[in-house]
């Protein structure tokens, strides 16, 4: 097992890598102008120059890449105007835009972006895989019919829409916003509910169907007839019996859901006025801020490969069928 | 638990007891229906069955597959979702009536005074759950007692089908298992809360030779011991005569032949059965080609009219005024011995199979 874990990590870690240079590579070779950025519209080519130097973009392309990654592993030092900034490990660089070191930025808009999206699939695990076993146990009813029905009518409204009619018309909801929960664990909560709910119920749909399905499959296997013919009650057997085979698929499409939810819920976080990974991302979209969306893509991949690797080691608990090596 | 059976033989081999006439039955199904409603119109999957088993008795149903014999008997376990499923007539269970019994009811009834073995036990036990964890499930529905307690029973229980190191195989997976020891904790499963009756449902096809006849030597021995009724589905003839103490052969949802294991396999009066002796291969002598019953089992959906095995039979031309296509046959003794019946129109079926089918035999 901690053999498995360690080559899996090292895998992972070599996953990482590629991505950090190809996504280098996308973005530093593309005609982009970050000293122009920065500098503004009226701006001396010595200006320029200036910034180049001092952001290293005068250096050869490679040389760069080794620099940045040295920075992720040891940190850097910057000099802007004959300053010069420490930058310590893990040094994603420094926004263009906001003069900051990019670690703080994210570290700043992580814990929102997570709360977001633990929070919501609290509620959307909840309702969909509850509303799929229902479903399920009552499959081809008008009770069924009516779950489906739902699920296909939440899933037909854009999610933007559907955030912004809770915005718009869910008034009885508090105020969003985000607070530390270390600060106030109630204000964080009551300032994500609104948030919660959108992702909750617009995943909630998805997650009822995969249920359903994967219910439904598990219902008719021969061991769920053999937990019947024992003369236990049929909660029992839907619940014990059922579930625990049905759930095993929708933690693997869980696991890997989560970690592109991690990466930023956009449109939740601009919407209830959130400033997590996705505003952070969005921004530095729009302003050319390279740093930042290295280190958003940085986030994104790491996060992607723990995911894969916490869902395969959930697996061996879940399923004892299932021996890493 | 064995002082119900003194002097009972200790060889397993069976030594044919006297018909079960006057003996009390245990279970009685009588008048028996299944039917399922589907798209394509009405599946008839048992069709007015009736037979009785009492205690310390094993009744075989023999059949192919699709001839009602696992629906019937899934049927006295109350398993059928009754919202696919119309069932009528009646299946009596010591003296209870299961039928109509409430899902409560069913509940408790189920897994205690009879128990059912299942096919295949690789798909029949949860491969989540460790095989000592779902006996004492199955003993704890019944019995007020600590887990500690059950699980001294599942380790009894595995100690007794045979499994060694019980101690240590309680706490294992059923993958961990072999595939004859999976079956025998299938049945330490069955077994745990000494059911009265119990069914088998073709426990041995998943098996390899050598594994079913020891699963079928552990079923007979545990039943000697219980003295339970058992009831063996099965359409394995060779495992009939090793068996069972009757036999019951269905075709198309309906039992077409029923007596004593040794005049059914002996002497056959209905040409179904006279077919399946036909279709063994034999095992000595110069290979002979294969003898298989000609045609296919029907379609539950639209079952031929009059004896549903006409279409298949090469005596109906034996029978006037189109009787085979056009009269179903009563299940009614057809000679001189009271004690077993068959469904079909043929006259003096003992001469047609002494003279004709006999000899052709392997």
């Amino acid at each position: 097992m901690l053999l498995y874990i360690l080559k899996r990590v090292l895998s992972a870690i070599s996953v990482v890598i590629v991505t950090l240079v190809a996504s280098f590579a996308l973005f530093f070779f593309a005609p982009t102008d970050p000293a122009g950025v920065i500098c503004g519209p009226r701006c001396t080519p010595e200006r320029v120059a200036d910034i180049e130097a001092s952001l290293g973009l005068d250096q050869p392309k490679a040389e760069q890449i080794l620099l940045y990654m040295k920075g992720i592993v040891v940190g850097r030092e910057y000099s802007t105007g004959g300053v010069v900034r420490e930058c310590a490990a893990p040094c994603l660089g420094y926004s263009y835009t906001l003069g900051q070191p990019v670690t703080k930025l994210i570290g700043a808009a992580l814990p929102v972006t997570v709360s977001i999206v633990l929070g919501g699939a609290v509620v959307y695990l909840l309702v969909g895989v509850l509303a799929g076993t229902i479903a399920a146990q009552v499959r081809g009813t008008s009770l069924d019919r009516f779950v489906v029905g739902t699920t296909l009518v939440v899933q037909a409204i854009p999610y933007f829409v559907f955030a912004l009619l809770i915005a718009l018309y869910a008034t009885f909801l508090p105020d969003s916003g985000y607070h530390p929960i270390t600060e106030n664990p109630f204000l964080w909560a009551s300032g994500l509910l609104a948030a919660w709910l959108t992702v909750g119920v617009t995943n909630a749909a998805s997650y009822t169907r995969y249920s359903r399905a994967s219910m439904i499959e598990a219902l008719g296997q021969d061991f769920v007839r053999t937990a019947t013919s024992k003369g236990i009650s049929r909660r029992r057997v839907v619940y014990r019996h059922g579930l625990r085979a049905g759930l095993t698929p929708v933690v693997t499409i869980f696991g890997i859901d989560l970690a592109f939810q991690l990466t930023g819920a956009i449109f939740t976080e601009s919407i209830f006025n959130l400033p997590g990974l996705g505003q952070l991302a969005l921004r530095a979209f729009g302003q050319y801020d390279l740093p930042v969306l290295m280190g958003g893509v940085l986030i994104g991949s790491v996060l992607l490969v723990v995911m894969n690797l916490v869902v395969d080691i959930v697996y061996t608990f879940l399923d004892p069928r299932v021996r890493l090596g | 638990m064995s002082d119900q059976t003194p002097g009972a033989p200790t060889t397993v081999s069976r030594v044919p007891r006297e018909s079960a006439a006057g003996e009390e039955a245990y279970l009685e199904v009588t008048d028996l229906q299944v039917q399922f409603p589907t798209a394509d119109g009405l599946v008839r999957a048992v069709q007015g069955l009736s037979y009785s088993v009492p205690l310390r008795r094993t009744l075989a149903i023999v059949g192919e597959s699709g001839s009602g014999k696992s629906v019937s008997s899934m049927a006295v376990l109350g398993l059928h979702d009754r919202r696919v499923a119309r069932i009528t007539g009646s299946i009596k269970v010591g003296g209870r009536e299961i039928v109509n019994m409430s899902d409560k009811d069913l509940e408790g009834f189920r897994g205690g005074d009879a128990a059912m073995i299942f096919q295949d036990p690789q798909s029949s036990l949860h491969p989540y759950f460790t095989v000592g964890d779902q006996i004492m499930e199955s003993y704890r529905a019944h019995n007020n007692v600590s887990k500690r307690a059950a699980k001294e029973r599942a380790i009894d229980m595995l100690n007794r089908v045979g499994i060694p190191n019980p101690k240590r195989r309680v706490d294992q997976y059923p993958h961990e298992f072999s595939g004859g020891m999976r079956q025998r904790a299938m049945i330490a499963m069955a077994l745990v809360n000494d059911p009265k009756l119990l069914i088998a449902d073709e426990p041995t096809t998943a098996l390899d030779v050598t594994v079913q006849a020891q699963i079928l030597d552990l079923i007979a021995d545990l039943q000697r011991d219980f003295g339970s009724a058992v009831v063996f589905i099965t359409h394995d003839l060779g495992v009939v005569a090793e068996i069972a103490d009757d036999i019951l052969v269905m075709y198309a949802g309906t039992a077409v032949e029923h007596g004593p294991v040794n005049k059914i396999l002996g002497e056959p009066l209905h040409p179904y059965a006279w077919g399946l002796l036909e279709s063994i291969p034999a095992l000595t002598g110069e290979p002979q080609p294969l003898h298989p019953i000609p045609g296919s089992p029907p379609s539950l959906l639209a079952v031929p009219s009059g004896c549903p095995f006409h279409p298949r039979c090469e005596f109906k031309d034996r029978v006037p005024d189109d009787w085979c296509t056009t009269l179903r046959p009563e299940l009614v003794p057809r000679t001189a011995d009271q004690g077993r019946t068959s469904r079909c129109h043929l006259k003096e079926p003992d001469k047609v199979f002494a003279t004709e089918v006999l000899p052709r035999l392997p």
